[in-house]
């Protein structure tokens, strides 16, 4: 299939006054991990953010599965199945591991097979040890886990994940890695926000850099990693 | 004393907790989620009591057993769920973004509404509900009689307990309830549909309500002030509790429940008072209740946005000052004798609503009971003047001075709190000194309060004593004004936009916030004074939740970002209220129809809207340039 599963033209968002996009276009399609790079403050999140409904955006278009999403709210995005995995995790910590997997549970759609706990628990096996404890006595590392398992349980067809490595421990990262690599032999896309260029090389197929709310590159993965120009204008730090 | 009366009076005590307890459950249930205090959760209770005197006779028409009747208060119960559902579909889903302030005032004003159909429907008097059949008997406990239908109601509680515990952790609705009380933006994306669990909780939460309500009827008349009276109680167990908490909730009522049965043996006249000295305590030791936490109520804007730019008085504004004050000295010369009195009013409440807006407006502080330092101001003066043997000079002078130390007293527990906790204790303290003035019959005439309050000889004329109300508002607001913008305004106002930061810089924002309560107070007691002289009595009405309700209504329709807003506001609504009210036997739903409408259409005012007006003629304004 190559026709786009997630497609934006010229996206733009502001938080009250403060413009930060300023005609964002990018396209993935499915079961592909499309990586979107860029420094602190380039706009990745907001992309993110103004595509599940988050922030009052405007697009010339902005659709999903076919399907347009400018105007719709976040739980029927979602339910189109496109999940989305927050940078600051934002798991529900009063409530235990199998409880916040449960918020996230939904119906697979056009009766594909559905994410189980036990298959959640094969690609993270701390979380099963933990099933019954409070979300607020884990570790970040384990909360970044459940923060992607209660997404998969939504069944999307794609996911939209906020730098899953940042402040983690080096193991822990390459569980997060080996995560995105089993979600995309399900089938599922991936759009991958990060600044780890070792960690995007490894999963993406392909990779778009923003800068100041721009779309400044794209190309495959092999591309920008021989692009020292790019690599050096908008990643290093 | 003996064991077996003790045991009798705190079974009574948990009786009624668990009524308390049923009521409370729902209002923090509805808290936990759509983060909204719903005033009008006692107005559900009350629909529930008054739906089921009803339905349940009619049902023991039919056959004269227990079962009927529990049928009647399920029945009567699931209405009001209806209705609460309803109300969230046509109300609260639009007024889950604006500030708490106003969902506050929306709510109440479905308190008004409902009270004015209540009346339209069952009429204003008591009505004796019947008794539950096969439990009319008492049991006895330790040769003491008890009443089976308490016993009844203990267990009530119980059950009611623990199927909200299983509801809440066994069942997909419980766990999107709990999840969505933590995140409700993070819950969406995971694609619940929270327009429908937040339907869901406000038919549950107006369920209990209705079901506290209805099973009252074999125990107390129903009437209809019994919206607001249950509805302070259900504050302070939700409160004291913590705020969303269900077992809080539950702890909450025990105590209380307790605290009543035994402080009614100690100090009959005031427990009500005891039980406000308890949420003042525990809010002082645990600024979130019990079993509240921070996060729930923190990050969340109270208010509106306050005075964000003063400005100075122009060329115009002064011509406009300067006539304004021109037509008032010219009032008592050439108006007639009910022109002044009107005049009077409005000089009066637009003081108590200007030093209200000096708390909200500038200082971020929302007084949800700002009526008790006018009432303690009226009562005083009142008091002294009848009591105490004074004249009017003195008494008017000790007013604001007895009301400012009130407020000092109330003041110094009050701004250790912020958001929705600090506007629960204002209106605790309110309910203390309304039912100390309410219940001190010997000393305050209680519910008919105290006639004679008339001013000295010289000024007993309508004219000259608006000429005395005149110098006295006049200069109150001019110094407020003075005050706001002194550097201890800007001060105040930094405190307001961040407490922590003005901390930084040197503020010290708790005696600041203190120093501004009090003197709002102060300025709202000498209104309360020269109000009561205009009356001629005093009355606990000064210093009920609908006062303190109007003086807010009065800030905001004025316009809260304004300086001078409230003196607009106080002056529109007391003429539309002294204008209305004679016309139309349903000036609450009046009222409370045009809080809503305000709240939903008009958060900025009518000084917010003629400056949005006046911006849309004027040109554009030119980007700053920074100095270079």
């Amino acid at each position: 299939m190559t026709e786009a599963l997630l497609s934006i033209r010229n996206l733009s968002a502001a938080y009250g006054m403060a413009e930060v996009l300023f005609g964002v276009s990018l396209d993935a399609r499915r079961g592909e991990v499309v990586a979107l790079m860029g420094r602190n403050g380039a706009g990745k999140t907001t992309t993110l953010k103004a595509i599940i409904g988050m922030v009052e955006a405007s697009a010339e278009a902005l659709s999903f599965a076919g399907e347009d999403i400018r105007r719709l709210p976040s739980y029927r995005i979602a339910r189109l199945g496109l999940g989305y995995v927050p940078e600051e995790r934002r798991i529900f910590t009063d409530l235990t591991v199998q409880e916040n997997l449960e918020v996230g549970r939904r119906p697979a759609r056009d009766g594909r097979k559905a994410w189980t706990l036990e298959k959640l628990y094969a690609i993270f096996p701390n979380l099963a040890e933990m099933e019954g404890r409070r979300a607020s006595a884990m570790s970040g590392g384990e909360q970044q886990m459940l923060t992607i398992a209660r997404t998969l349980m939504g069944n999307p067809d794609m996911v939209l994940l906020d730098e899953p490595s940042e402040g983690l421990a080096p193991v822990i990262v390459e569980q997060m890695a080996e995560a995105v690599i089993a979600m995309k032999a399900t089938g599922i896309a991936v759009l991958l926000c990060e600044q780890n260029l070792h960690f995007a090389a490894a999963v993406s197929d392909r990779a778009y850099v923003i800068e100041k709310g721009a779309i400044r590159f794209s190309g495959t993965m092999a591309e920008l990693e021989a692009n020292d120009e790019v690599r050096e204008a908008y990643l290093t730090v | 004393m003996d064991l077996s009366f003790i045991i009798i009076q705190s079974l009574s005590g948990l009786a009624s907790a668990s009524s308390l307890f049923i009521i409370a459950s729902g209002l923090t249930i509805v808290f936990g989620v759509t983060r909204i205090v719903n005033f009008a959760h006692g107005s559900l209770y009350m629909l529930g009591a008054y739906l089921a005197v009803t339905i349940v006779p009619l049902l023991l028409d039919v056959d004269r057993s227990l079962p009927m009747f529990l049928l009647g208060v399920l029945i009567s119960a699931l209405i009001v769920g209806v209705f609460g559902a309803l109300m969230e579909i046509i109300l609260l889903r639009r007024i889950y973004h604006v500030p708490e302030l106003f969902q506050l005032l929306a709510t109440f004003g479905v308190v008004l509404i409902v009270q004015d159909l209540v009346i339209k429907i069952w009429g204003a008097v008591e009505i004796p509900g019947p008794r539950a059949p096969s439990l009319r008997h008492g049991v006895f406990i330790m040769d003491q009689r008890f009443p089976a239908y308490e016993l009844f109601l203990i267990a009530a509680g119980i059950v009611v307990l623990a199927v909200l515990w299983l509801l809440m952790q066994k069942t997909r609705f419980g766990v999107l309830i709990r999840a969505a009380t933590q995140d409700r933006e993070m819950v969406a994306a995971l694609g619940v549909n929270q327009a429908w669990l937040f339907t869901g909780t406000l038919f549950l939460g107006a369920f209990l309500a209705g079901l506290g309500g209805a099973l009252q009827i074999p125990r107390v008349a129903i009437n209809t002030q019994m919206d607001i009276s249950i509805i302070t109680e259900v504050f302070v167990v939700t409160v004291i509790g913590g705020m969303g908490s269900v077992p809080g909730a539950f702890i909450a009522a025990l105590i209380i429940g307790q605290l009543q049965a035994f402080g009614i043996l100690i100090f009959p006249k005031i427990t009500l008072v005891l039980v406000f000295l308890l949420m003042a305590v525990v809010l002082v030791v645990k600024p979130w209740g019990l079993f509240g936490k921070s996060d729930a109520a923190a990050g969340r804007a109270i208010l509106p946005e306050g005075i964000l730019s003063l400005k100075r008085f122009g060329t115009v504004d002064n011509i406009v000052a300067g006539l304004a004050i021109a037509v008032l000295l010219a009032l008592p010369v050439f108006g007639d004798n009910y022109m002044v009195k009107v005049g009077i009013e409005v000089l009066v409440l637009a003081l108590a609503a200007f030093s209200l807006h000096f708390l909200i407006g500038v200082g971020g502080i929302v007084s949800f009971g700002h009526a008790a330092y006018f009432g303690l101001g009226a009562y005083a003066a009142g008091l002294l003047v009848t009591k105490g043997g004074l004249s009017m000079e003195p008494s008017i002078l000790l007013a604001p001075i007895i009301a400012g130390a009130f407020a000092a007293l109330f003041g110094y527990f009050v701004v250790r709190l912020s958001g929705i906790y600090l506007a629960m204790l204002t209106l605790a303290f309110a309910q203390i000194v309304y039912a100390v003035c309410f219940q001190w019959v010997e000393f305050t005439g209680g519910d008919n309060g105290v006639v004679g309050v008339w001013p000295s000889s010289w000024a007993s004329s309508r004219q000259v004593y608006f000429c005395v109300v005149l110098a006295f508002t006049l200069s109150a607001i001019i110094a407020l004004r003075h005050a706001i913008y002194a550097p201890f305004g800007y001060a105040l106002r930094a405190a307001r936009d961040s407490a922590t930061r003005a901390d930084a810089i040197g503020i010290d924002v708790r005696r600041i916030r203190w120093f501004a309560f009090t003197l709002s107070g102060a300025a709202a007691g000498l209104a309360g004074g020269l109000y009561s002289f205009s009356k001629g009595s005093i009355d606990p009405t000064m210093i009920s939740i609908p006062m303190s309700v109007d003086f807010l209504v009065m800030v905001l329709l004025g316009g809260i970002q304004t300086v001078i807003g409230p003196l607009v506001g106080a002056a529109a609504f007391h003429s539309i209220k002294d204008f209305f009210m004679p016309l139309t036997d349903f000036w609450r739903m009046f009222l409370g129809a045009s809080i809503i409408l305000m709240v939903l259409v008009f958060p900025r005012g009518i000084s917010g809207a003629a400056a949005s007006l006046t911006d849309r003629f004027k040109p554009a304004p030119k980007p700053a340039v920074a100095p270079s």
